[in-house]
């Protein structure tokens, strides 16, 4: 069959490089600057770092990680108290601030009705607005000392027998930064959780509810199901959170370098760590200081990337909710 | 095949069911208790700044420098403006690049390139701030040999920049395809229309951005302890070290002097009254549609 | 066993009295070919007394009364937004999740009224069952999982017991012979039809007396959908069915009753004719039935 090329006018093909005009090149090369300057920052970042610390990694080697003792007098660079007193505070936190608000994201969620769950939900997201250095200025003066008069004894009373939570209540200590940390991932993991809940189609629910499920059957076998992946990933970025946490937990946790032997004795995590000792340190010790922020800096960043791929995959890759 | 007993399965289902009752009623107190955790330490820590913070809320708390150590009277005023310059400084420093390379991912990053960007802001938003702060320590105060404003308001400016990055290119990316189209179709270069008509419709959500990130480095204290690292005395000279209420409260927090303490409730009071105020101004503005996880 | 036969004779009888056209009341067909000669309200699956549903101040349901007989298909016919899914919602008191949702009248199922104080929804729930409009199984459960999902409810967890169950309520929605061999594959890696063929599996499994379903096959292709009213007579026997739908076919197909719901100048459905399938599509009483049978509207 012939085909006949009268003269037709060109169209122009719907792609990207058609698109951009003249004035257009500028304009990528000012985004696209900006982008670099980005990238820029963060591999600088890491490079600088490993440069500050390599005094340090070159001196202790991998011994850094699992030595117990620091003393800088000494030359002696030993991280393990610290690396055990973020997991210490950190798991702590996460296991129960996730309890916590997942409970008060079904409450908002199945149970409020609107004009309650509103509200709250407002006041909860709230305690992430506070700055973490006012969270330790009232964790000393107000929380501290609920739990060395209230909270703590009735602790050791209960759970004393086993000897890790037997030890003599203080302002400070392992507990208090554990305690803190709690209240302060709390809100995070409560909103994405309530997010992720809600994500859970109607649907599911009145598939069970029609066979007789109570609420919390319903919740127990078609919402959580559904919506395990994405409260997993938001309690992981509230560890991401807590593992990073500086200054809340400086001002709490009592600050050992030694290994804390009961759950009341003061410790060190490596945030709290740098935070206090750096403005002192000199030479080995400053760049010891450093290394931790690199080890820090790892495992932080390690675990935001399994959050935010467990998030990701509930929520479709939305970090801004947009909700009624 | 069984023959379905009707009321077997009736009365099984009686006994049963008053546990199942008792259970979902169980549940439901453990989710009050829940709420009732998360919050009484939000209304505690409310009380506490309002009831110890208020009385150290005089003129002079606002308009003197700290006094010696110990001694009585003195103020925040040093602290306060240091807030408020290298909050600016900040602001005025990580803005732009955070807009432009939101605007980036937005308009050209639906590729390789793009997903790099984008998981160098994701770890960008994800560093402990204490961590950018001993970075602008190394580049900066080591090669400067001083402290400064300045490396205060870079530090600041580098916490911003993920967090407003990503805001803008969700906002960008809300804007519906039909307006970009309308504007290539009358033939508008790609910059004007991100420019003149992208830009402005999405610029609410990223001044809320802005906002909320702002309010987020205004409470920072752990990049400034090595950067900007505090003054006794008013300046506004962002080259010589600076004061700011997160440093100053950390450090009155720690300190053995009633005063202190009690300048100190007066400042958290302070900044959270400011944040509270940010918040509710982006919730008043731009209703409760937007909110950011970080 | 015998069971079985009722059904089977009844539904003989049923045809008969079809074919012979000798009707009385719509239910009466119902009573004159049960068994034991009893009260005629024992026969009664739903007794509908003036019930009317509201969301908040908006009426969408006004005013039915009518009574469904046991082992009998009701369709629920009539435009889109005439309350019909709203109504029967409120026979399984699945209205009520609608925020500010209300609904006023008696509704008594087999006797008992449900709406009267003390009565806890979900017990009521579990003698009516509902399919919905789209499938809906759970996406993390097998099929096996999805259809034994409502007998722990019952307090039925001997593992013989679950299995039996299984295996007969899957036969009863005809989806057995297609699954048999895999029963531990997660119930949405079927097709659509196969899905809600799985939903009904999953809904007779625990026994109700009424099953009610909410357009049912409006998601599905035709082939899936006559697979879904093939079963409609099987079900029937052992189970009162009322099936909502807006295809007016399928309703002359699958049901012995029909209900007719249009709405009113109120805003909400009324119900205007509700009588024996082959009466009410050949010769319906009221003009409105007729234009909406004769697709003058809706």
């Amino acid at each position: 069959m012939a085909v006949t090329t009268a003269n037709k006018p060109e169209r122009p093909a719907l792609n990207l490089r058609n698109r951009l005009k003249p004035g257009d090149w500028t304009f990528v090369a000012l985004t696209g600057g900006s982008a670099l300057i980005a990238i820029v920052l963060i591999v600088g970042l890491f490079f600088e770092l490993t440069n500050q610390a390599w005094a340090s990694i070159h001196h202790t080697g991998i011994g850094f990680l699992y030595g117990t003792t620091w003393d800088p007098a000494r030359a002696t660079f030993g991280a393990w108290p610290f690396i055990l007193g973020t997991l210490l505070t950190s798991v702590f936190a996460l296991v129960f601030a996730t309890a916590i608000a997942v409970l008060v994201a079904l409450f908002l969620v199945e149970v409020a009705p609107g004009w309650l769950s509103r509200p709250v939900s407002y006041m909860v997201e709230l305690l992430a607005a506070i700055p973490s250095v006012v969270y330790g200025f009232w964790g000393i003066f107000v929380m501290g000392v609920f739990i060395r008069d209230h909270l703590g004894p009735v602790i050791v009373k209960s759970l004393g027998w086993i000897p890790f939570f037997n030890g003599t209540p203080l302002i400070t200590g392992l507990f208090s930064g554990c305690a803190i940390l709690t209240i302060m991932i709390l809100p995070t993991v409560m909103a994405v959780s309530r997010d992720v809940i809600s994500a859970v189609p109607r649907s599911q629910r009145e598939g069970i509810l029609a066979l007789g499920a109570t609420r919390w059957e319903m919740i127990r076998i078609a919402v959580l199901p559904y919506a395990r992946a994405g409260v997993l990933g938001a309690s992981i970025l509230g560890l991401a959170r807590a593992v990073g946490e500086t200054l809340a937990v400086t001002l709490v946790i009592g600050n050992s370098v030694n290994i804390p032997h009961n759950i009341f004795a003061p410790a060190y995590t490596m945030a709290s760590l740098i935070a206090n000792q750096f403005p002192e340190a000199t030479g080995l010790q400053q760049s010891a200081l450093i290394e931790i922020a690199l080890v820090l800096l790892v495992i932080t960043f390690a675990i935001n990337v399994v959050a935010r791929l467990l998030v990701w995959r509930v929520t479709k890759g939305q970090h801004v909710v947009v909700q009624e | 095949m069984t023959t379905f007993d009707r009321s077997t399965a009736v009365v099984r289902s009686d006994r049963l069911y008053r546990r199942r009752k008792l259970l979902n009623q169980a549940v439901t107190g453990l989710m009050v208790l829940a709420v009732a955790c998360a919050v009484v330490p939000l209304f505690l820590i409310v009380f506490y700044l309002v009831k110890q913070g208020v009385p150290g809320m005089s003129v002079h708390f606002f308009t003197q420098d700290p006094a010696a150590p110990g001694a009585p009277g003195g103020g925040v005023h040093n602290a306060i403006i240091g807030s408020a310059i290298m909050v600016g400084l900040g602001v005025v420093i990580g803005v732009p690049i955070a807009i432009g390379t939101g605007i980036f991912l937005a308009e050209f990053g639906q590729n390789r390139t793009g997903s790099i960007v984008r998981f160098t802001i994701e770890v960008m938003a994800g560093i402990p701030s204490i961590t950018v702060g001993l970075f602008v320590y190394s580049i900066i105060v080591l090669r400067q040999h001083h402290f400064s404003g300045l490396a205060g308001s870079v530090s600041l400016a580098i916490i911003l920049i993920p967090i407003v990055a990503r805001i803008t290119e969700e906002m960008l990316l809300l804007v519906p395809r039909s307006l970009r189209e309308a504007s290539y179709a009358l033939g508008a270069p790609r910059w004007k229309t991100v420019l003149h008509i992208v830009l402005p419709t999405a610029l609410p959500g990223i001044v809320t951005g802005i906002m909320l990130g702002l309010s987020r480095i205004a409470g920072e204290a752990a990049p400034l302890l090595f950067t900007s690292l505090g003054n006794e005395f008013y300046t506004s000279n962002v080259r010589s070290p600076m004061d700011s209420l997160p440093t100053r409260i950390y450090t009155y927090a720690t300190g053995p002097y009633d005063s202190w303490h009690q300048q100190a409730w007066a400042m958290s009071l302070l900044l959270v009254a400011i944040i509270l105020v940010i918040s509710l101004a982006v919730r008043a503005l731009f209703g409760s549609r937007v909110t950011v996880r970080q | 066993m015998s069971d079985v036969q009722t059904g089977q004779e009844e539904e003989v009888a049923r045809r008969e009295r079809a074919a012979s056209g000798r009707i009385g009341a719509p239910w009466a067909s119902a009573v004159e070919t049960s068994t034991p000669p009893e009260a005629t309200p024992r026969e009664v699956a739903i007794s509908a007394r003036d019930v009317s549903a509201w969301y908040g101040s908006k009426l969408a349901v006004s005013g039915i009364t009518m009574d469904i007989a046991k082992h009998s298909v009701t369709a629920l016919i009539g435009p889109s937004g005439c309350g019909k899914s709203t109504y029967i919602r409120c026979f399984n008191r699945m209205h009520e999740f609608a925020p500010n949702a209300r609904v006023a009248g008696t509704i008594k199922v087999d006797g008992d009224d449900i709406y009267a104080p003390g009565v806890d929804p979900a017990r009521v729930r579990q003698r009516i069952g509902m399919v919905f409009q789209k499938p809906n199984p759970f996406p993390t459960m097998s099929i096996a999982e999805n259809v034994a999902a409502g007998l722990r409810f019952l307090g039925i967890r001997s593992k013989s017991e679950i299995a039996d169950r299984v295996e007969s309520s899957l036969k009863l929605a005809a989806l057995w012979e297609e699954v048999k061999d895999d029963l531990k594959k997660p119930g949405i890696a079927l097709s659509g039809g196969q899905q809600q063929r799985l939903c009904i599996a999953r809904t007779i499994a625990v026994e109700p007396e009424v099953v009610l379903m909410d357009e049912p096959c409006s998601a599905l292709d035709p082939v899936a959908t006559l697979k879904i009213e093939d079963l409609m007579r099987g079900l029937a026997e052992h189970y009162t069915i009322v099936i909502v739908t807006h295809n007016m076919q399928q309703a002359a197909r699958v049901s012995d009753q029909t209900a007719f719901l249009l709405m009113g100048d109120d805003g909400a459905g009324h119900l205007i004719e509700y009588r024996p399938t082959q009466e009410i599509f050949t010769n319906p009483l009221d003009k409105r039935t007729e234009d909406y049978i004769t697709g003058r509207f809706g």
